[in-house]
């Protein structure tokens, strides 16, 4: 399991990897922002977070379409479901891996985004810590849309939508948690714990729901 | 000598009454067979005529309509899936064109694991083995097809498993390369190993039984 962990942290810095083009579509979709809005530095650091937030989930949704495809494409996956680990196990391990690859530098990108917005230093470490907590969640949803999809030649926007309803309350507690550290009357914890669940609860139902889809496949 | 490996090895793999659907039809239907140790089966045919097919299901990667595949052995706990005492090389080759060969078969090495007991060897020796011994460090992506399909190979000698189970094993292969590849076969058979091919060419296997696949319009046992 760690072979395939390392395997595939390799496969997302080398050439064609996505780890790098996650975190330059993150830069593109928040840097446009405040040429849109304006220089409006207080708009900016109010609509911060929730912009660095959406950011970060339209490029986490970017590269999930790859989790099984290029497994499936070279003939890997066949060989992946063949062995007597648990399929839910190798799962999970690429999830992992994906999200270290992908999940992972977009946490450390955002507080450099955080400054684009006008943002002070507990806004900023407040999203960071939301996103260091959110992402994973986001690869464990979107691991079942990347196996329903597996086979179909371009699911990549397919996988966005359909995994989309299912990363809305991540979104929304995500963002409500970064506000709260920032305003006062509301309390930071309960969002934050909220989140802190929905990522365990994905921990465990996302795999289990993308080995069903993948054994399901058969092709 | 073969009859005597079985007693001492005792594994089996036994398919039973298998049929398999592609969209509405069925492709074959009640294929049963029982390969001992150091037994292969040569699957013929023409194309779309369900060998594939037939090899992905003993794989475990297609559910057969009817029927099932099981592996007997002494070491193997009852539970064991067939699939997992199996090497499956597919038309695709599996390994990743970014990663060099040698990481390629590390990888496989480590993941597959060794099962029965027996030891794969190095993916320095498998490459030695498929005379690219030279080209290791090179990324997959650079090699030719023919030299891919044997890197693909040498992924079968990494990791010990007793069922082989090749689709079009020498596709894209020159006459040297199908040569070794049937030595290798052998090998692989008379140290106790079983082989489940799908092929056009004769592959030159000792004592193959033949399946010949009729497809759609049913299935046309051999000799045997």
């Amino acid at each position: 399991m760690t072979a395939l962990l390392l395997r595939d942290l390799k496969l997302s810095v080398r050439a064609g990897g996505g780890a790098l083009i996650g975190v330059l579509f993150f830069m593109t979709v928040v840097a446009v922002i405040p040429f849109g809005v304006g220089p409006d530095l207080n708009l900016l650091s109010r609509i911060g977070p929730a912009i660095v937030w959406i950011g970060a989930l339209l490029s986490a949704l970017l590269g999930l379409d790859r989790l099984f495809q290029t497994e499936r494409e070279d003939g890997s996956l066949d060989l992946l479901l063949m062995q007597e680990h648990p399929l839910v196990l190798t799962v999970l391990v690429k999830c992992l891996a994906h999200w270290l690859g992908n999940g992972l530098p977009l946490v450390i990108a955002s507080p450099l985004l955080g400054l684009f917005m006008n943002m002070d230093e507990v806004a900023i470490g407040a999203t960071m810590l939301t996103l260091l907590v959110g992402t994973p969640a986001l690869t464990f949803i979107g691991a079942v849309g990347a196996a329903v999809a597996v086979a179909l030649p371009r699911g990549g926007l397919l996988v966005s939508i359909l995994v989309l309803p299912l990363a809305i309350p991540v979104l929304i507690f995500g963002v409500s948690a970064s506000y709260a550290a920032v305003e006062d009357p509301a309390p930071f914890m309960p969002p934050f714990l909220i989140l802190v669940a929905i990522t365990m609860f994905f921990a465990v139902l996302g795999p289990l729901g993308a080995a069903l889809a993948l054994r399901n496949a058969g092709d | 000598m073969i009859k005597i490996l079985m007693k001492v090895s005792g594994m089996r793999l036994l398919a039973e009454n298998l049929s398999a659907r592609r969209g509405e039809d069925l492709i074959f239907t009640d294929i049963s067979f029982t390969l001992g140790a150091g037994e292969s089966l040569v699957l013929t045919g023409r194309n779309g005529s369900g060998k594939s097919t037939l090899l992905r299901v003993v794989a475990g990667l297609l559910h057969p309509e009817t029927g099932r595949v099981t592996w007997v052995s002494e070491s193997a706990e009852s539970g064991m899936r067939a699939a997992e005492a199996c090497h499956y090389l597919g038309h695709r080759n599996a390994m990743k064109a970014e990663l060099s060969v040698f990481e390629n078969l590390s990888f496989w090495k480590e993941f597959f694991g060794d099962v029965e007991g027996s030891k794969g060897i190095s993916p320095g020796e498998a490459a030695e083995t498929v005379g690219l011994g030279g080209i290791i460090h090179l990324p997959f992506g650079y090699l030719s097809a023919g030299q891919q399909r044997r890197m693909a190979f040498a992924k079968l000698l990494v990791a010990y498993r007793p069922v082989w189970i090749l689709d079009e094993p020498t596709a894209a292969l020159d006459v040297n390369a199908e040569s070794m590849f049937t030595a290798l076969i052998n090998a692989h058979l008379s140290g106790g190993g079983i082989v489940l091919a799908a092929t056009h060419q004769p592959l030159g296997l000792g004592n193959a039984r033949e399946l010949k696949m009729a497809g759609f319009a049913g299935v046309a046992e051999g000799r045997w």
